[in-house]
């Protein structure tokens, strides 16, 4: 502290106060974390493996979830609104999750964090890594896709708001951030119609499609991407177990749709009902 | 919600849903007053010949550029190809119709040493070869690939019965390095197909240490390659657009702008197109790549090279994942004959490769007479044979694709340099024909070209040095033994199988003459008039399948909200030609029912363009009568996903 030279002085008269300024110092410093997960992209056709323990995932095109890329975008949006100082992406999977990540870091976070993990990964185990991640890194945001598109689970982001005890907002169609009282109004979509909740930061939100429309990564951004470092982590490194209560017996096909029968009379319908489809 | 494909014409609410047509819709240069042929002709001929090199100041309908979205100055509008006025100036009146203000969007511009297009296995041995000569002479240069495909691979389709003459050059540890060729060939069989009989012959081919691969694999195993070298490949962008200077000479390429509406305006995402320029500039695109073809016409390339037309085929393949019991690794088998008839040439292949599965395909060159041909039935009819179909029964398909060849051959390699660059792999064409290979000429063509490159910026020598090379190549010698066997079936069907076993037993490639090929492919189409059309049939849903059930699986996908990448250069012919001459051709020889005719309320048939489900085959660009349809390049990223083609 010491004394206030004629330079402090100086300094103090000419820098205009500047209220905007002044609050992005502030809430400036808010950082955003957004998990993402890499998925079977979505226009390529699913297999079911002969062996029927799950689906083929070799030499087929993998890409970011569909979700997690819009709440990347959001996050993305939000920092350039000057209301977020960093943006930091995560994933947890095997090694191939850092293509992934690259492709966030082009897109434009600032840093990117990979948990590896080669083995299958349920909602509650990375909610509990997400809340290790957090607790680490301190975002004043967490931003989820809603749901992976290949287990549509619709759980990670619900239980590590359960694991933080942070408010929560799903299934959002739009977001906006009230730096001055630390809240985030969010839209939600809900099966009657529109919500609109107010959460205290900090909150974890997780998006719909409506939300935003992700941005293309440009060949400039990916090429400075690809010497970004990306911080390598292991479950046991965040103390984490991973276990599982869950045990997937068999992954089939759906039942081929039988064809339609067109019945000649109302008796004949009947008797289908009563004999066949036994509903009589 | 998968919007990719088209329905049939039945249901016009699900059609808008999940089809585009064409938006534009531009006034016709001349008014045609009478839709006779004559003067339909007289207006395609007028269009496309109209000198586009006028001094006219910019009009409104000229300002802007369909890719870029910039004004370009009247100089550099002259140079844009060769595409004939009327197309080009329908592009202007796309970009007029846009809402720019009109104002230059700036691109971001990286300079590179060498600038290669297209992830190919032409496109990454040259790139792979120039970064070994770098640390032979302990140089560097800068070498960066762009491919359209949204990775390496995936947009990769062959056969593919795969002989590692330059493998061998390029990469001489592939097996230690784990290359994905695992398979030799175990068995060689040829059979001549009557519509229920199988008669075997002897087989022309000698595939020993050749392997049955995937190329797909083995491409996106040289991209790793290349990135282990330094090669900076970027999937997912396409190259639109070259870039010239005052003199004419290539300086580079630029990626199309990403994020832009099917009207033309920019989208939320806007991504302007960025420019890669390079000292040296390679065209790798495969077969009738769309920048290839703009260079060639430019410079003339066909005229000062072997000066043939290069000629074409459609290959249409699956993969299927057969039983244990009738799997035989490395079973490579080739038919002739049924379906097809005599006058068409083409025939099937079926290669057993690993894990059960089987690659079994359908070729069908494109001079075909018949505009009722339907090649994809005729694959699907092809499996049905008594002698095919046991092999595929109680299997299932994983992948479905379609790309054309070139099946010019010697004859009609262009000259492949120009100022700036040069052209190499598929773009040029150097398939051998008669051996159904271009993966290794295609390879050593990139490296012959790497290594002339090499001495281009480390010396200084002419690039022109790399004609020479070529000449004096092993690519040469086998192109020259192999020149005759396909021209010779001009003659017909079986004139031209003794004409091969001629070649090919008695005077083993030095026959002293060569001959020569008949019509490019686009004018061998025949009146509708003449023909009846043909009564396929319906496919059964377990061997054969129809076009939605196999667009499916090829993954292709393209973002629906863009211009179409497929352009018209006078909207007016399909309706004025295509239909009343030719019966709609294009609705036919697409493999991916991107054209459809679909009939309107007055009952008028109009050409609907499904571009979402393109397999950027290249088919309608080769094939349509009048050169009408032009293949530009979508938004990088579309197209299949090819992983085991």
């Amino acid at each position: 502290m010491g004394h206030l030279g004629w330079t402090d002085l100086w300094c103090v008269l000419i820098r205009p106060p500047n209220k905007a300024s002044r609050l992005c110092t502030e809430t400036a410093s808010m950082r955003i974390m957004v998990a993402i997960k890499r998925v079977i992209d979505y226009a390529v056709k699913i297999r079911v493996k002969p062996d029927k323990s799950g689906v083929e995932t070799s030499n087929v095109k993998m890409s970011m979830n569909p979700f997690c890329e819009i709440a990347l975008e959001e996050a993305l949006r939000i920092k350039e609104s000057g209301r977020a100082s960093e943006v930091v992406a995560v994933s947890v999977g095997p090694a191939q999750c850092v293509d992934t990540l690259r492709t966030g870091l082009a897109m434009g976070a600032d840093r990117a964090i990979h948990v590896e993990f080669p083995g299958t990964l349920y909602p509650l185990s990375i909610a509990k890594i997400l809340k290790a991640l957090v607790d680490a890194e301190k975002p004043g945001l967490l931003l989820l896709g809603k749901q992976a598109i290949d287990d549509d689970c619709n759980q990670t982001g619900q239980m590590i708001a359960g694991l933080l005890k942070w408010p929560q907002g799903t299934f959002a169609s739009k977001v906006v951030l009230d730096e001055e009282n630390k809240v985030a109004t969010v839209d939600r979509e809900v099966d009657g119609g529109l919500e609109t909740l107010c959460l205290d930061l900090p909150a974890v939100i997780t998006t719909d499609l409506r939300l935003n429309q992700p941005r293309y990564a440009s060949l400039p951004n990916i090429m400075k991407a690809k010497s970004k470092v990306i911080k390598k982590l292991t479950p046991q490194d965040l103390n984490i177990e991973i276990r599982s209560d869950l045990e997937v017996v068999q992954v089939t096909d759906p039942p081929k749709r039988k064809a339609g029968v067109i019945l000649s009379s109302v008796d004949e319908l009947i008797d289908k009902l009563k004999n066949e489809a036994r509903v009589l | 919600m998968r919007g990719l494909i088209s329905s049939s014409s039945k249901s016009k609410s699900s059609k808008s849903l999940l089809s585009y047509s064409i938006a534009i819709q531009f006034p016709p240069l001349h008014s045609p007053s009478d839709s006779s042929q004559s003067s339909v002709k007289n207006l395609y001929s007028s269009s496309c010949f109209r000198n586009s090199t006028s001094t006219e100041p910019l009009s409104r309908n000229r300002n802007g550029f369909f890719s870029s979205g910039y004004s370009r100055n009247p100089a550099k509008i002259a140079d844009f190809g060769g595409n004939g006025c009327g197309f080009w100036r329908a592009q202007g009146l796309v970009a007029g119709a846009r809402s720019f203000s009109g104002e230059p969007v700036s691109r971001e511009s990286l300079n590179y040493d060498v600038v290669i297009v297209g992830a190919g296995p032409a496109g990454l041995s040259a790139a792979i070869r120039l970064k070994q000569l770098c640390r032979e002479k302990d140089v560097d240069l800068s070498v960066c690939v762009v491919e359209k495909g949204a990775e390496v691979g995936a947009h990769i389709l062959s056969g593919n019965v795969f002989e590692p003459r330059a493998l061998n050059e390029l990469l001489p540890n592939w097996k230690q390095e784990e290359a994905p060729i695992h398979v030799p060939v175990s068995s060689d069989k040829f059979w001549l197909l009557s519509k229920t009989r199988a008669f075997p012959c002897p087989s022309p081919f000698n595939n020993r240490g050749n392997y049955v691969i995937s190329l797909s694999q083995l491409v996106r195993w040289l991209g790793l390659k290349a990135e282990e070298l330094g090669v900076e490949i970027y999937p997912g962008f396409a190259a639109s657009e070259i870039l010239y200077d005052t003199t004419d000479k290539v300086i580079g390429i630029a990626t199309n702008d990403m994020g832009v509406a099917k009207d033309g305006s920019k989208k939320d995402n806007f991504q302007p197109g960025v420019e890669l320029k390079g000292r040296v500039t390679l065209f790798a695109e495969g077969c009738r790549g769309s920048l290839s073809e703009e260079v060639i016409r430019k410079f003339n390339l066909r005229e000062q090279g072997q000066g043939q037309h290069q000629t074409y085929a459609l290959g249409i393949k699956e993969v299927w994942e057969v039983s244990a019991d009738k799997h035989q690794a490395g079973s490579v088998l080739h038919t002739l004959g049924w379906p097809l008839d005599s006058r068409t040439y083409g025939g099937s292949f079926l290669y057993h490769m690993k894990d059960r599965q089987v690659a079994v395909g359908f070729v069908v060159a494109l001079n075909y007479h018949n505009p009722f041909l339907n090649p994809y039935e005729e694959f699907q009819r092809f499996k049905h044979h008594p002698a095919i179909s046991p092999l595929l029964e109680g299997g299932t398909v994983l992948e479905y694709g379609a790309r054309t060849l070139n099946e010019g051959g010697y004859q009609s390699i262009p000259y492949p340099v120009f100022p700036g660059g040069a052209i190499i792999g598929c773009s040029a064409g150097f398939l051998n024909v008669p051996k159904i290979k271009g993966s290794h000429t295609a390879m050593k063509s990139g490296m012959l070209a790497a290594e002339s490159v090499f001495r281009t910026l480390h010396e200084g020598s002419p690039l022109e040095a790399f004609w020479d090379s070529l000449k004096s190549s092993w690519i040469w010698k086998e192109l020259h033994s192999a020149r005759n066997y396909r021209p010779a079936f001009e003659y017909g069907f079986f004139p031209g199988l003794a004409l091969s076993a001629l070649e090919h037993y008695i005077l083993k490639g030095r026959s002293p003459w060569t001959l020569k090929h008949g019509r490019p492919d686009h004018e061998a189409t025949a009146e509708a008039q003449l023909f009846r059309p043909i009564d396929y049939p319906k496919p059964d849903g377990v061997i054969s399948f129809d076009v939605p059930t196999s667009l499916y699986r090829s993954n292709t996908n393209h973002d629906h909200d863009q211009p179409a990448h497929l352009r018209l250069r006078d909207p007016k012919i399909p309706e004025l030609v295509n239909v009343p001459v030719y019966a709609g051709p294009e609705s036919r020889y697409c493999p991916a029912r991107v054209y459809e005719y679909v009939a309107d309320e007055s009952g008028h048939l109009k050409l609907q363009i499904n571009a979402q489900n393109c397999l950027h085959c290249k088919a309608c660009d080769i094939k349509d009568p009048k050169q009408n349809i032009k293949w530009t390049v979508p938004e990088g990223g579309g197209g299949p996903a090819y992983t085991i083609m």
